[in-house]
């Protein structure tokens, strides 16, 4: 008997995908962002009103995956950027692949951003990296405030901690400071915002934290082509 | 349910390191989990079982070993195993630390049987 030492990542294939979409994102000042959340946190509505809401000024386009129906990308649609669904007719997450054969069509050079709406799920995405400068994880305050602990993965790997539907805060018995305590166990120094998608002025801390990033995306475009 | 995709990469990656060594019959494949990872590690060996059911490589068994998520001390380079979320350093109390890897899903070996002649 022999042993073969092997090391290599199982999904290197998928890994190989992402750092050239990584890649390819960078080159053309692109920020990429892969929004994960279970089923009805909001990524939908998050999305639409940042749509409505962001500089006309910034080039955006969405990439939106579900199991089944094309209904997402119908509501995002309406807001005049370009919108793809991707169905993935079954499997429980986006990979790199998917993201690929979905942008074959657009021109990079021409998009300041991306969103990448994942399949609702807190779990499977957060194993599949798409080339995205950051994962986002979104909770809502329906939701248990122990969620971070249950499902630990997608907050230690995600930069930014949405908390969703705060205009609800009054009305269900939630803390909104002990899921943020959570979320900063599993991830120390989290980066967390809170969001309505109904309030007036919800979006205020999160528009915040997008612009910033946006601008950064810019900037490190720039700084590259300098160096080249 | 994910662990179904990653039986099946799994599978492939063994296949393409196979294809390397002429009569190499695959007994073992082994595989790193970071308790980080959003894997568990029973539905893959569930799903690994059947992914290799009546095929070929029905024989193959997996191994997997949870790595535990890790810390690095930014005071004193102290590096550590997080309990129960703790991110202080034990060694010298800081709250200064960075993650230590977690996340891991890596192919760690492939245990093969060969026909070669055992080196003497």
């Amino acid at each position: 008997m022999k042993r073969l030492s092997l090391e290599s990542k199982v999904l290197n294939e998928n890994q190989r995908v992402a750092d050239s979409l990584r890649q390819r994102f960078r080159e053309n000042g692109v920020l990429c962002l892969n929004l994960i959340s279970s089923p009805g946190s909001g990524k939908t509505a998050l999305l639409e009103q940042t749509l409505a809401h962001l500089d006309p000024t910034t080039r955006v386009a969405v990439l939106t995956g579900d199991i089944q129906t094309d209904n997402d990308a119908r509501r995002l649609a309406r807001f005049g950027f370009p919108v793809k669904q991707i169905t993935t007719g079954g499997t429980c997450h986006l990979d790199g692949r998917m993201i690929e054969r979905h942008l074959e069509d657009w021109s990079l050079a021409d998009l300041d951003l991306l969103f990448i709406e994942n399949v609702g799920n807190l779990v499977c995405p957060s194993s599949y990296d798409l080339g995205e400068a950051s994962k986002i994880v979104l909770l809502s305050v329906t939701e248990g405030e122990d969620k971070p602990l249950k499902y630990p993965s997608i907050f230690f790997k995600s930069d930014l901690f949405i908390l969703m539907k705060v205009d609800l805060l009054p009305y269900v018995p939630f803390s909104a400071e002990l899921v943020e305590e959570n979320a900063r166990r599993v991830h120390p120094g989290m980066e967390v915002v809170r969001a309505s998608a109904v309030a007036p002025g919800g979006l205020d801390q999160w528009l915040v934290w997008l612009r910033s990033r946006i601008a950064a995306a810019k900037g490190s475009q720039a700084f590259a082509a300098a160096g080249r | 349910m994910h662990e179904l995709s990653i039986a099946e990469s799994i599978l492939d990656a063994v296949r393409k390191e196979i294809a390397l060594h002429p009569g190499a019959v695959p007994l073992r494949v082994g595989v790193r989990i970071g308790s980080m990872a959003a894997i568990d590690e029973e539905a893959l060996t569930f799903c690994f079982e059947v992914v290799v059911h009546g095929t070929e490589w029905e024989t193959l068994k997996l191994e997997t070993k949870v790595i535990p998520a890790r810390r690095i001390c930014n005071s004193c380079g102290n590096t550590f195993i997080i309990e129960d979320y703790n991110s202080v350093c034990p060694a010298c109390g800081s709250e200064d630390t960075r993650a230590d890897g977690g996340d891991e899903l890596d192919l760690e070996y492939l245990e093969v049987e060969t026909d070669e002649a055992p080196v003497p």
